[in-house]
């Protein structure tokens, strides 16, 4: 049982590219985070450097207590899961699992029993002889997860072991990683590019872009209050809609909190939090809309419109805003048609605003 | 490797760097044999410095020949080399493409048989069956020839193997769309396949070229006459004098010409020919 | 395996095939059946008449000391030739992996020896090792070790080792960096991960993946000392002394060139092809049942 702490952690290339910018995280205990990113933001190259199977150019990991820069990967008491799960294709399921247990010295029945304990975990005891080429992708996953289990190591990192899996299975793997992980408590660190994994499966959410940390936090916390445009479009789908403002609208529209100070800014407002009405709504955002397309999911129906310039007839709302395209969202299957004209309100408690090179969040 | 021991590396570049010495000193001694007098090289205390004979050794080697044995010039068996070799590379890649084209593109009787003959060849290598080969050489009027040079060793499956595997690897849809635009077999071999087909071309060239250029027991048994040696079966003979002393110098210097165009095609050509090599031993 | 797209010609494919047919029946088919026949035979000296004994000539030759020792000489000679540059071609095959900056340099390196001719690699060796002028030589006589090839029979058969191994070496060495590269850096990682040391990580996960290849080239090997080593022989010792390096196929060659026995050298070339009929069909029967990851 340990944390994980990451201070100041840098990585340059020898040829100079600066893939980690200096990270600063800690893992608590037990706890699961998740590195979340774009494909080369780094969340790969910070989970090797945790194991040991990058090196580490600037700061300190810090592994229950203890410096592990300069320490092997076999030393740091971790045990890994890669994407493509790497099974000893030339052992069986058994042996596979045994493994890393013999190389430590383990006795024979105390190998045996972890191992038959891991397989009665994940299901996979009738598998113990096979080879792993006989296996599917979910059952390789396993047992590339029971060869994690049996160390009963300090952390368990994961590096995007979902990604080659398909959709139905993806859904159901990784409820079942969170419940085992919920079980044997053991400290977490998981890689993924897939925003709605990284929502479900997170305790702690690090959203990272081009080498650094965007944003760090409970998931629902971030959902509901983004530091940057990067996170606030990257996490939810469909993203949020982001639509910059003039120095003047934005004085029109927020002038009065005396926080916004008239500068340019950008304003974001999720599609699942506006809804269709004529309705007047003080402090808050209206916008006139020409539905250009539908999508209807089942449970809910996404519009695509773009903003015309007038806003008709209804007070509290000045300011035009220019134009683009925006989603909305509206519950059930009933929608408007293609071409009508709606007008979609959000809240003023509903509203985003950022800086207007999206760094920053500016509290409403 | 993943662990980060400096040391690691250390050990690995010595190693590799004995395995270049070992690689390359017997030929940087037959180098340097080449560049002195006889006198140094038989005394028995050669020196691992060039000596200054170079261009005296190479030009008696190749234009005069040894004094004391009457061996043809080495000029002559270079050419003999070039042809014998160049001819075996071009022959076995025109016959294989052809053959492999007809066993893969078209359907007839006993397809499947001219497959496995032709396949059953890569089975027995020249060497076993050299003095009845020899002998219908002989029938043939061949011995002493380029012919009988060349034709017996282009009868091996390699190039056919190859060619057959990388039609596999050719789209359907290209034959497809060949036939729709009206192309023929003639066609669609000379302007769809036989352009796609370059790199493997290239590839078995340098291996069958390095294969015939190198060839030893065939030239020796079919060759009687000086004037048809090729290099590599002149430089033995080179050696082997009864009664004076071996010309060593000139034998290195032959030595150094014998290896220089196999080393030149494959160091220059190095992926063709290390795709050639693995390709063709699947 | 086959192409559903084809074309229809019903003569062409039989002219396209002429060629090859044509020279493999000639060079192949036929000189082979004729010594498969001839090996029945028995010549009179003229060669005018022969008779046909049965498998008489194969008898005498199982009977012949000079056989069993042409046999065994061969059998000492792959197995050395095999340990020896398969091991070593390893060993650099496992440095030149490790991802260092000169690797593709040394690569080149490494590679050339495969395209000098095994006779002029034998002349190379013998000029090193010749009693009295060879420059390794000197200081194996200085040492006092009474070094001569020329006249000591395993003095010889080490030469002709040797001779052997340089120039197998970078064969080996590419399929062996081949097979090294193929197995995916994460199992290597894995294998770390879960406390494995790096030379037991070689000999329990990376040596058994790289079996296939290995087996591959023991076969290879053997097939190579078997027959391409001729020039080898012929270059330095010329099958001496006292037949002390002479192997199977030297010994067709030798008792060819003697004359005489048509049926014996036959009966050789025959037993020679059963054997490489043998390996060879070894080699494919396992190489399609290569490992799939």
């Amino acid at each position: 049982m340990a944390n994980v702490a990451l201070r100041n952690v840098h990585k340059i290339y020898p040829g100079g590219v600066e893939a980690i910018k200096g990270i600063n995280f800690e893992v608590g205990d037990g706890q699961f985070c998740v590195l979340v990113g774009p494909s080369g933001c780094g969340k790969s190259t910070l989970l090797r450097m945790v194991a040991g199977l990058e090196t580490i150019t600037g700061g300190d990991i810090d592994i229950g207590g203890r410096i592990v820069n300069q320490i092997e990967p076999a030393d740091r008491d971790i045990a890994m899961v890669f994407q493509n799960y790497a099974l000893y294709p030339h052992m069986s399921v058994y042996n596979n699992m045994a493994y890393g247990l013999r190389n430590r010295g383990m006795p024979k029945p105390e190998i045996d029993t972890r191992v038959q304990e891991a397989a009665r975990i994940l299901e996979i005891g009738s598998m113990l002889d096979r080879k792993p080429r006989q296996l599917s992708g979910g059952q390789r996953q396993r047992v590339a997860m029971g060869r994690a289990i049996v160390r009963q190591p300090k952390v368990f990192l994961f590096d995007e072991p979902l990604s080659n899996l398909d959709a139905k299975l993806r859904i159901a793997m990784r409820v079942e990683i969170r419940k085992l992980q919920r079980r044997l408590n053991t400290t977490s660190i998981y890689v993924t590019h897939d925003q709605l994994e990284a929502m479900t499966l997170a305790d702690i959410l690090v959203v990272m872009n081009g080498g650094q940390v965007e944003q760090i936090g409970n998931p629902l916390a971030i959902y509901q209050k983004p530091a940057t445009t990067f996170v606030a479009s990257f996490i939810g789908a469909p993203p949020m809609n982001l639509m910059p403002l003039r120095s003047d609208e934005t004085e029109t529209q927020f002038a009065g909190d005396g926080r916004a100070t008239g500068e340019a800014a950008v304003l974001g407002i999720r599609p699942e939090d506006f809804v269709i009405s004529s309705e007047p709504i003080a402090g808050g955002i209206a916008l006139d809309l020409t539905v250009e397309a539908i999508e209807r999911v089942g449970a809910e129906t996404f519009l695509y419109g773009t903003r015309q310039h007038e806003v008709q007839g209804v007070a509290a709302n000045p300011g035009e805003l220019p134009p683009g395209e925006v989603i909305v969202r509206i519950p059930g299957a009933i929608a408007p048609a293609i071409g009508e004209r709606i007008r979609a309100i959000a809240p003023r408690q509903k509203l985003h605003l950022f800086t207007a090179d999206g760094r920053k969040r500016i509290d409403l | 490797m993943v662990e980060h021991r400096p040391w690691n590396d250390i050990i690995a570049y010595a190693i590799l760097t004995l395995g270049v010495f070992i690689v390359a000193f017997p030929v940087y001694v037959a180098l340097i044999a080449s560049t002195h007098d006889a006198a140094t090289v038989i005394g028995g205390n050669m020196p691992l410095s060039p000596g200054g004979r170079t261009l005296e050794n190479y030009y008696r080697a190749i234009f005069v020949g040894g004094s004391r044995t009457s061996r043809e010039p080495v000029g002559h068996m270079l050419t003999n080399s070039f042809v014998s070799a160049i001819g075996i590379a071009v022959g076995k890649i025109f016959i294989s493409i052809l053959s492999a084209y007809a066993v893969v593109y078209f359907r007839f009787p006993f397809r499947k048989t001219a497959f496995w003959i032709i396949f059953v060849t890569l089975m027995l290598p020249v060497e076993v069956r050299i003095y009845p080969t020899y002998k219908v050489v002989s029938d043939l009027q061949m011995l002493d020839t380029y012919a009988g040079l060349i034709l017996p060793l282009i009868a091996s499956a390699t190039g056919t193997l190859l060619f057959r595997q990388f039609f596999m690897t050719v789209p359907d849809e290209l034959l497809e769309a060949s036939r729709i635009d009206g192309a023929g077999p003639f066609r669609f071999f000379w302007d769809t396949l036989l352009p796609l087909s370059r790199t493997t071309i290239a590839a078995l060239f340098v291996i069958q070229f390095i294969y015939g250029w190198n060839q030893y027991l065939w030239p020796l048994l079919i060759t009687t006459q000086d004037s048809m040696q090729t290099i590599v079966t002149g430089i033995k003979k080179m050696l082997v004098t009864t009664d004076e002393l071996a010309e060593w110098q000139l034998a290195m210097a032959t030595a150094v010409l014998a290896m220089l165009p196999p080393v030149a095609v494959v160091v220059f050509m190095q992926r063709l020919f290390v795709r050639g090599l693995v390709e063709t031993e699947k | 395996m086959e192409k559903s797209a084809f074309f229809n010609n019903k003569l062409l494919p039989y002219l396209l095939l002429v060629p090859q047919l044509v020279i493999t029946f000639v060079f192949f088919y036929w000189p082979a059946s004729q010594a498969l026949w001839q090996s029945f035979l028995r010549e009179d000296a003229f060669g005018l008449s022969s008779e046909f004994i049965g498998l008489e000539n194969y008898q005498a030759l199982f009977a012949e000391p000079q056989y069993y020792k042409a046999v065994l000489t061969t059998v000492v000679f792959s197995t050395l030739v095999a340990a020896l540059s398969l091991s070593i071609a390893l060993l650099f095959a496992t440095q030149a992996d490790k991802n260092l900056k000169a690797a593709p340099a040394y690569k080149t390196f490494m590679i050339w020896p495969y395209a000098v001719a095994p006779a002029v690699a034998g002349v190379l060796w013998i000029f090193m090792f010749q009693p009295s002028l060879g420059t390794l030589a000197r200081p194996l006589r200085a040492m006092g070790f009474d070094w001569n090839p020329l006249l000591n029979g395993n003095h010889a058969l080490i030469l002709v080792v040797m001779a052997a191994v340089w120039k197998q070496i970078s064969y080996n060495f590419l399929f062996f960096l081949a097979g090294l590269q193929s197995i995916p850096k994460s199992v290597i990682e894995a294998g770390a991960i879960d406390g494995a040391g790096p030379m037991r990580r070689f000999w329990t996960i990376v040596f058994p993946l790289l079996s296939p290849t290995t087996f591959f080239l023991l076969v290879v090997n053997v097939v190579y000392v078997f027959f391409d080593t001729f020039g080898i022989i012929d270059a330095v010792t010329g099958g001496g002394p006292a037949g002390a390096t002479t192997t199977m196929v030297y010994k067709v060659y030798a008792d060819g060139r003697l004359g005489g026995d048509l049926g014996g050298s036959a009966a050789q070339s025959v037993v020679l092809m059963v054997i490489v009929i043998a390996l060879t069909a070894i080699q494919f029967r396992y190489v399609e049942r290569k490992v799939q990851y």
